[in-house]
């Protein structure tokens, strides 16, 4: 059984239909990743799956459980948990306190804040310093700790080396050995592709609100990908 | 000396005004609803406290815990059940809905009431003050009123920046969208948040009935007076909210002194327009932005 499975989600904003019949499995202990061009519909299918957004048409399975009329916050009980584009931290919470909200469910787990800062130990010195007044890369390392304070199955990721420095992009990369570690399942949404590639254990390129491309990257070569991502 | 007096009176005065003014702020602060029903809900718990005490003879005092249990109660229903409908769809829908609100309140007040006058009678307590000398008096029960918006606020500081549902309270203040993804119920948090607003309120509202009589038709003023202490000490300080309090009823009392008890009232309001129109933000404003 996967931990995700997507069948068929039809997804719209009001009137403006973003995504057409989607369909994907993710299966435990993968980093299945998401590329294609801006508003092909991936930052869609990540919040269909968080639950800020409900497909019309279609199903989510959780653990093979349905959860397409689940609150947000129940599916992070059920380890669904979501690293904002844009980052999103609390402004005006200190870095301490924007990963202890990150564990207002109290899921159990391995992770605790202080496994936060041994992974991203440049937050360890900013602990009591305001969210505000952080970097992009150090708002980038809190977001993603702050989402697994609440111990996720499914860490589910958005553009998360948007605007960041190589170095920085580098870092947050290598971390994901040690989320994989701890039990976790990444789905992570991109458009820089060269990256995620070197870590992704499967990719699903959209266009235009519908998959284009999917398997495993050795299977894809460079031309399937640059046709799927432009269309051409 | 007067002028003396007239001050120690004003800032005892600012206690009170602050204690309806963090529930205001409060609200504000974690759902942007800018509930013009505030004021009349700080008459309710008088009426609340008025019945029981008419039904059971004893201290107001003692009807102060029953009434905050029943206004925890009246708010998180009221948010929960109506509020929670209109806090994404903009500033309009909440005014015009607490606007309504309001107006149910104040004739539901009325029906129930009468616009007669009523006082809680508290025996002695009222009148009874520490003579400083023969030009300053104070009185126990503004005191007493002044000391419990201090404990009030500290209090609410320390829940906010504490404990775990205050932090909540604040991430769902900074961003509702990342609070829910955190695995915040939103819905929950925001009807807490009127929940213990509408809980000082009691404790405010009842108090004043002690101290001075009320009928359905104070709503608005306290209400003005409430946003006025908000505006002046500037939003997300509890101890901005103070100020703001001590500042207007000082004006209050001290305008009495100058231009007499007339003008009181409008000398409030005029320092309130002097501080909005030098410093919108407010005096101590807290607020943050990404």
């Amino acid at each position: 059984m996967s931990l995700l499975e997507i069948e068929a989600a039809n997804v719209y904003y009001e009137d403006f239909q973003a995504l057409y019949d989607v369909s994907l499995k993710v299966e435990e202990g993968e980093i299945f990743a998401c590329i294609g061009a801006n508003g092909a519909g991936k930052s869609t299918m990540l919040k269909t799956v968080s639950g800020v957004l409900v497909p019309r048409r279609g199903r989510l399975l959780f653990d093979g459980k349905p959860i397409d009329h689940m609150a947000p916050y129940r599916r992070v009980e059920l380890g669904i948990s979501m690293v904002p584009e844009g980052r999103r931290v609390f402004p005006s919470l200190t870095v301490h306190e924007n990963l202890l909200v990150g564990a207002y469910r109290g899921r159990p787990g391995p992770w605790t804040a202080d496994g936060v800062y041994d992974l991203f130990p440049l937050l360890q010195p900013l602990k009591k310093r305001q969210a505000s007044g952080l970097s992009g890369g150090e708002q980038q390392a809190l977001a993603i700790g702050r989402s697994l304070m609440s111990n996720p199955r499914l860490i589910l990721m958005d553009e998360v080396s948007l605007g960041l420095a190589p170095v920085v992009i580098k870092r947050i990369y290598e971390a994901f050995k040690t989320l994989l570690d701890s039990g976790c399942t990444i789905l992570v949404v991109e458009q820089d592709v060269q990256h995620v590639l070197t870590v992704a254990t499967h990719v699903a390129c959209f266009l235009e609100g519908r998959i284009a491309l999917q398997g495993t990257p050795r299977d894809l070569t460079n031309d399937q990908i640059t046709a799927a991502y432009f269309g051409v | 000396m007067d002028w003396l007096n007239q001050g120690v009176q004003g800032i005892l005065l600012g206690g009170h005004f602050a204690l309806f003014a963090v529930g205001l702020a409060l609200v504000f602060g974690t759902m942007r609803l800018v509930n013009l029903a505030h004021g009349d809900l700080t008459i309710v718990p008088a009426y609340v406290a008025l019945l029981m005490i008419n039904a059971i003879h004893f201290s107001p005092f003692y009807s102060i815990p029953i009434t905050m249990a029943i206004m925890f109660v009246v708010g998180y229903l009221l948010q929960r059940g109506l509020l929670n409908r209109v806090v994404q769809s903009g500033d309009v829908v909440g005014v015009i809905l607490t606007f309504g609100i309001s107006i149910v309140i104040q004739n539901a007040l009325l029906l129930g009431f009468t616009a007669d006058n009523e006082r809680l009678k508290a025996g002695t307590i009222d009148s009874l003050s520490i003579r400083i000398n023969e030009n300053l008096a104070i009185g126990w029960l503004p005191l007493i009123i002044f000391l419990v918006a201090l404990v009030v606020i500290i209090g609410l500081q320390l829940f906010l920046n504490r404990t775990k549902m205050g932090r909540a309270f604040r991430a769902v203040s900074d961003d509702q969208e990342a609070a829910r993804l955190m695995g915040i119920n939103t819905k929950h948090i925001w009807a807490m948040a009127m929940g213990v607003a509408l809980v000082i309120v009691a404790i405010g509202g009842v108090m004043r009935g002690i101290r001075t009589t009320f009928d359905p038709s104070f709503g608005s003023l306290s209400l003005i007076y409430a946003f006025e202490a908000v505006i002046i000490g500037g939003m997300g300080s509890g101890w901005g909210t103070l100020l703001g309090g001590i500042i207007l009823g000082l004006s209050q009392t001290l305008g009495a002194r100058a231009f007499g008890p007339p003008w009181s009232i409008l000398t409030g309001h005029v320092v309130f327009l002097i501080i909005l129109a030098l410093r919108p933000q407010g005096l101590l404003a807290k607020t943050v932005t990404s």
